[in-house]
């Protein structure tokens, strides 16, 4: 079973951030409150990927995720300031939303995760090998001609598109 | 080393708060919070199998890079529509706005 190192206890504080803050954001009457929410739980999910050894994308999520999209996010809700304190937080199949989202949780645990990946699956509870990819490989393979230099252009493109369709559609008409 | 089944549960878990987010709540934005956490919950999730099952193999690392960048796509677009909505109807109520109601 699993022993009590400082890696599992580093382990247990990121995922309490990732779920807390996670709750936080969905049952938060406060938007902004909400969005603040969103960013310890972003945080949380950084740790959960600096533990995986992948420090590039626990960079990358607090630099495009936090730095980014939670602060777009908190400048929505304060362009839509009126709407920031709702008196009714759930719209009327709230329950069934609950039901739903726990079902699902159940189906994936008893389903998936613990046949498949549990302690009595196939696959071990230790990695396949300890030497990783580093975020040089990364960085090659997302420009090399065989590897994924054609879904990198295309994600620059949707990034544009993005871009000039967001300015389009946020700008006031005249 | 942490099982991988642990952080399966974590993202599943993450995930389904989500889920939950997008059905139950009213407001626009909040919707697009939830569904920030449920693609950010796909990102540990590919994550944490890149790094148990192929962890020499650029392929999970990558396919999160593209993640990444649809999350910031669709957070850009999505807020983008929300403020024009509300700058047209006053609400950001998701039930508010039936313009396209048969």
């Amino acid at each position: 079973m699993l022993e009590l190192n400082a890696q599992t206890i580093v382990f247990f504080i990121f995922s309490l951030l990732t779920l807390g803050g996670a709750l936080g954001v969905v049952t938060n009457r406060n938007l902004i409150h909400g969005a603040i929410y969103l960013i310890i739980s972003l945080f949380g999910g950084a740790g959960l990927f600096v533990l995986l050894s992948a420090p590039f994308f626990a960079a990358v999520q607090v630099l495009v995720y936090i730095g980014a999209i939670a602060i777009l996010i908190i400048f929505a809700v304060m362009l839509t300031r009126s709407m920031t304190q709702l008196r009714e937080v759930f719209n009327r199949q709230w329950w069934a939303s609950a039901l739903v989202g726990l079902l699902l949780f159940g189906l994936m645990l008893v389903g998936v995760i613990l046949p498949v990946w549990g302690t009595g699956g196939s696959n071990a509870d230790s990695p396949v090998s300890e030497l990783t990819a580093t975020t040089q490989d990364l960085g090659v393979a997302l420009v090399d001609g065989n590897q994924y230099v054609l879904p990198f252009e295309v994600a620059s493109l949707l990034l544009t598109a993005a871009m000039i369709g967001a300015i389009v559609i946020a700008r006031e008409d005249d | 080393m942490i099982p991988l089944w642990m952080y399966l549960v974590v993202a599943a878990a993450m995930f389904c708060i989500g889920v939950y987010g997008v059905l139950a709540r009213r407001n626009a934005v909040a919707i697009l919070m939830s569904v920030e956490l449920m693609l950010s919950a796909v990102n540990i999730n590919l994550i944490a199998f890149w790094r148990y099952v192929t962890p020499q193999n650029m392929s999970g690392q990558a396919f999160t890079a593209f993640v990444f960048v649809v999350a910031a796509a669709e957070a850009a677009v999505g807020l983008a529509i929300v403020i024009s909505i509300y700058r047209s109807r006053r609400s950001v109520i998701v039930n508010d706005v039936n313009v396209l109601r048969g």
